[in-house]
């Protein structure tokens, strides 16, 4: 993919650039956004799913009889019902079925559901199913999975899904259902030569989201296809699962998304669609199924980790080599597991000048909730480890943490993955901000500690988007593009994109949710890409209606030559104008018509995960944190994170995207966690399962955002977002180390802090 | 039970079931939406309404109590002019992202103005820290607010 010449645009009436309102805060504040809760369609019934109460289990019989004599129950899906055709899903691996069939895997896994005339009344008829269990051993840990003649939860061969993009091997290996591995170097020998070397094993926690909107998903089958309204992240990936799941043709698959209320990588990809489906067709009739927090915490959540890693340096803090061996707990079901695990150790070296790496990645099943993606997935399970390893080799060589940065990172242009694509950024002058930022030439505050913490991440997913611009008659323009506005203000981005490219005002373009019946394809809406890939396909779009506008012009002054000019609106030439309304009526010869424009993105080799990514997105903060050594409490004084987007389209949505990004960091590292016990998950509500508050945010955060115009993206741009979570969770463990309590698993509780200064009461203990 | 709030400053009727909540009558048989469902533990704040002027979890709160009481949600005061105030400054700010949170904090903060309730930042911090915000990181939430009373103030 090449960047495109941008249009010569007069600065004043610049529509990129600029931190123009939300197009959509007006209808948000007001309370008039329609969400997929929010909305029925006539003769929609209410659905409400069975769910396991034990974490393995074989099922041994189903009764129904009693649900369905309920006044109001329509109808009631067990797995019996599924019989008749192939009722697996897995976008990574098929081994999801749309309810248990035979046996359970994890706590609140779907069971049956039920359709009723309301809510209370499916809710009483599943309560009235009655099913006999035989229990099996339970998986509940990594440890117990990895163990030798551990209880095997999936037994049938890896089949794998529409959009794996991975290579997956047919043989599992136990509870393994694939691995990744990267290779450079003779590790072993810099390792037995170095000097300095630094080791530990480290935990990362299983996290919830927390998309405050919950899986919520609207289905309606009828003899001409099955239409869904759903809370979803990828309409087109979701329609193609569903087509293959239910054998309809793409076109028979209609799938609309609205507005979301936060998705963050919980609702990529099929979640309860599937389900609501089936239950709809067996109904008869639409039916709405939301999950409640308990349901969408058993729905999907973030991959708790365990590692081991080492990191070899010569005595002057020079990196040499990293060895890593990672297991993640994708759960009783694959979901994104593969993925999280690939990106994941890619971001497991850290992006530094290393002569030899190796990584070992494992994706794990165990009885627990399947794991999927949570924004910076991969890099936020890595990055802070990795990190404190730097700084580790920095305390013995005697280098300043910002020092080791500046020695060791990889340069603009560098290798940082093997075959993949070279550094596209500028790691140490990203670094050198955040530091800046928090001060760092200046003393650090008695109690407190900096820290810094630099990563990256593969972005951009499957570089596939395409979109549709439309000139209306009066002037008005109509961005159609497959992208979900889940809160980071994308529709908005996009309007500003074609109006720059159209030069006219974004106040007259609008940009609409997806419905895959008219929208055109876009792959997904995750990793970063939008701005950069979905803007793409936007921008050369409306490059196609500039392109309609000039030549309508060049007709009415076949002598401007390169004196035409667009502005504002209108076509310029000589001191005359032409309104756009003007054009496309001289198009059109009578009022009405449109000019239409597409535009797509599509990869320049293979599109495979190898040759990418679209572009590597920084992991890059700094954080200042006070340690109270009575309590263990930390406090996240101040934070500074770089956004370094190439372009910003609009500077205050990159800031408020690194911000968000900042606070769900502080809750990753400091407190959330989802406490498994025996595959049952302790704390399934938001008393027991905190996430930050107001009162949460530190005194002082600062997003620095950095335009070195070299991303892919339209402008220059590249997509931004996710990166900061990483940076935080990494500048705040560094941090809390500097601070004297070097400290190997998250969240960084006050429990584990204080116990952490009971047994090692001395500071700059060693890892 | 026959029951009668002043559901946005109308007398309205309603038939309900003695333990019903005033999330369920209000999205349910009433049809205002506004009001969100989300954590129903009285937690994330974003099912807030007002009765009598003061925020309560419509989550929690047996639509009964509202009996004779006044109810306020977004879609009675979305048309106010502080409604158009509170709404200006979290425009200005981009306080909004995904917005599901969005009225609930809206009719909360418009609450704590009328009670004289929202002071200095800190404040601010410790009253707001019910209404949980999963995109914004609160910061532009704070900022617009504080950056409201201290136009005020000064104006």
């Amino acid at each position: 993919m090449t960047t495109e010449v941008a249009p010569k645009v007069p600065s004043d009436t610049a529509q990129i650039g600029r931190s123009l309102p939300r197009k959509d805060a007006a209808e948000k504040l007001r309370g008039e956004v329609e969400y997929v809760g929010d909305m029925t369609v006539p003769g929609m019934l209410h659905g409400k799913v069975l769910r396991s109460p034990l974490p393995h289990a074989a099922i041994v019989h189903i009764d129904v009889d009693e649900a369905l004599a309920l006044p109001g129950v329509v109808a009631v899906l067990t797995g019996a019902d599924l019989l008749d055709g192939d009722p697996y899903w897995g976008h990574a691996i098929k081994d999801r079925p749309i309810v248990a069939i035979d046996k359970v895997r994890h706590v609140g896994e779907p069971v049956a559901a039920v359709a009723a005339v309301d809510e209370a009344t499916a809710e009483a008829a599943v309560r009235a199913i009655v099913v006999e269990y035989d229990e099996l051993p339970v998986v509940g840990t990594i440890e117990e999975a990895l163990a030798d003649g551990a209880p095997a939860i999936h037994d049938e061969v890896i089949r794998p899904g529409l959009f794996h993009g991975l290579k997956l091997d047919q043989r599992r290996e136990g509870n393994v259902c694939y691995r990744y591995a990267l290779d450079t170097g003779d590790v072993d020998a810099i390792f037995a030569a170095a000097d300095i070397v630094v080791e530990g094993d480290y935990e990362f926690p299983g996290v919830y989201q927390y998309a405050m909107e919950t899986h919520t998903v609207v289905a309606d089958a009828s003899a001409d296809g099955i239409t869904v309204w759903s809370t979803c992240q990828h309409p087109f990936l979701v329609r193609a699962e569903i087509a293959d799941l239910f054998g309809l043709p793409l076109s028979r698959v209609r799938v609309i998304v609205p507005y979301l209320g936060g998705g963050f990588g919980s609702k990529s990809y099929t979640k309860m669609e599937p389900v609501t489906v089936a239950l709809a067709r067996k109904a008869g009739r639409p039916v709405r199924i939301q999950n409640r927090v308990d349901e969408s915490m058993a729905t999907t959540r973030r991959h708790g980790a365990r590692f081991h890693m080492r990191t070899a340096a010569d005595k002057d803090g020079r990196l040499l080599a990293r060895d890593v061996d990672i297991a993640f707990d994708t759960g009783a079901y694959a979901d994104n597991g593969p993925r999280v695990v690939a990106t994941g150790g890619d971001a497991a070296p850290g992006p530094y000048r290393w002569s030899g790496v190796r990584v070992r990645a494992a994706c794990v099943h165990t009885n627990t909730a399947p794991s999927g993606s949570y924004r910076a997935f991969g890099a936020s399970h890595l990055q802070w480890a990795g990190e404190l390893q730097v700084d580790e080799v920095g305390r013995r060589a005697g280098v300043d943490a910002l020092e080791m940065r500046r020695r060791n990172l990889a340069r603009p242009g560098e290798v940082v993955r093997e075959g993949g694509k070279p550094l596209d950024a500028d790691l140490i002058g990203d670094i050198e901000k955040a530091a800046a930022a928090l001060g760092w030439d200046t003393p650090t505050p008695s109690g407190h500690g900096r820290g810094l913490s630099v990563g990256l991440l593969a972005a951009g997913a499957h570089p596939v988007s395409s979109a549709v611009v439309r000139l209306e008659a009066d002037g008005e323009a109509i961005v159609l593009v497959g992208s979900t506005e889940m809160g980071q203000g994308q529709r908005t981005a996009f309007a500003q994109i074609a109006a720059e490219t159209l030069s006219m005002s974004t106040e007259r373009v609008r940009c609409m949710g997806t419905d895959t019946q008219f929208t055109p394809y876009d792959r997904s809406t995750g990793a970063s890409r939008s701005t950069t890939l979905a803007g793409m396909a936007v921008h050369r779009a409306a490059g196609e209606v500039r392109a309609d506008l000039l030549e309508i012009a060049r007709s009415i002054w076949p002598d401007a030559g390169d004196e035409l000019e667009l502005r504002d609106g209108a076509a310029w030439y000589g001191g005359e104008s032409r309104t756009y309304p003007q054009l496309v009526a001289k198009r059109f010869g009578l009022s009405g018509g449109q000019l239409i424009g597409e535009g797509d993105v599509h990869p320049a080799g293979t599109g495979s995960y190898a040759e990418g990514p679209v572009f590597w997105e920084v992991c890059v903060a700094a954080a200042e944190v006070s340690l109270d050594r009575e309590t263990g409490a930390v406090t996240v004084e101040k934070t500074a994170t770089v956004a370094d987007v190439g372009k910003a389209i609009n500077p205050q949505l990159v800031e408020r995207q690194d911000e968000g990004a900042t606070m769900q960091g502080i809750g990753n590292a400091l407190f959330e966690e989802m406490s498994f016990q025996d595959g049952l998950l302790l704390n399934d509500n938001l008393l027991e399962y905190r996430i930050p508050s107001m009162e949460d945010l530190p005194i002082e955060s600062s997003c620095i955002i950095v335009e070195n115009g070299d991303g892919p993206g339209p402008f220059g741009a590249k997509g931004c977002g996710e990166g900061a979570f990483a940076g935080v969770i990494g500048a705040i463990a560094t941090a809390v180390a500097d601070a004297g309590v070097p400290v190997n698993a998250l969240p960084l509780t006050p429990e584990r802090i204080w116990r952490a200064i009971q047994e090692k009461p001395q500071e700059g203990v060693a890892l | 039970m026959r029951i009668e709030p002043r559901l946005n400053g109308v007398p309205t009727p309603l038939e309900v079931e003695p333990q019903e909540l005033l999330l369920d009558v209000l999205r349910d048989k009433v049809g205002l939406t506004g009001a969100k469902r989300s954590c129903d533990v009285q937690v994330c704040g974003t099912c807030t309404v007002l009765v009598d002027g003061r925020p309560v979890s419509a989550c929690t709160y047996l639509a009964v109590e509202t009996d004779g009481h006044d109810v306020l949600t977004i879609e009675g005061m979305r048309d106010t002019p502080e409604h158009d105030r509170i709404a200006a400054a979290f425009t200005s700010h981009a306080a909004v992202q995904c917005g599901f949170c969005t009225p609930a904090m809206v009719l909360t903060i418009h609450a704590l103005r009328e009670a004289d309730e929202l002071g200095d930042e800190d404040v601010v911090r410790r009253e707001l820290a019910g209404n949980l915000c999963r995109c914004t990181g609160y910061r532009a939430i704070l900022e617009a607010v504080t950056d409201l009373q201290r136009t005020e103030a000064t104006s």
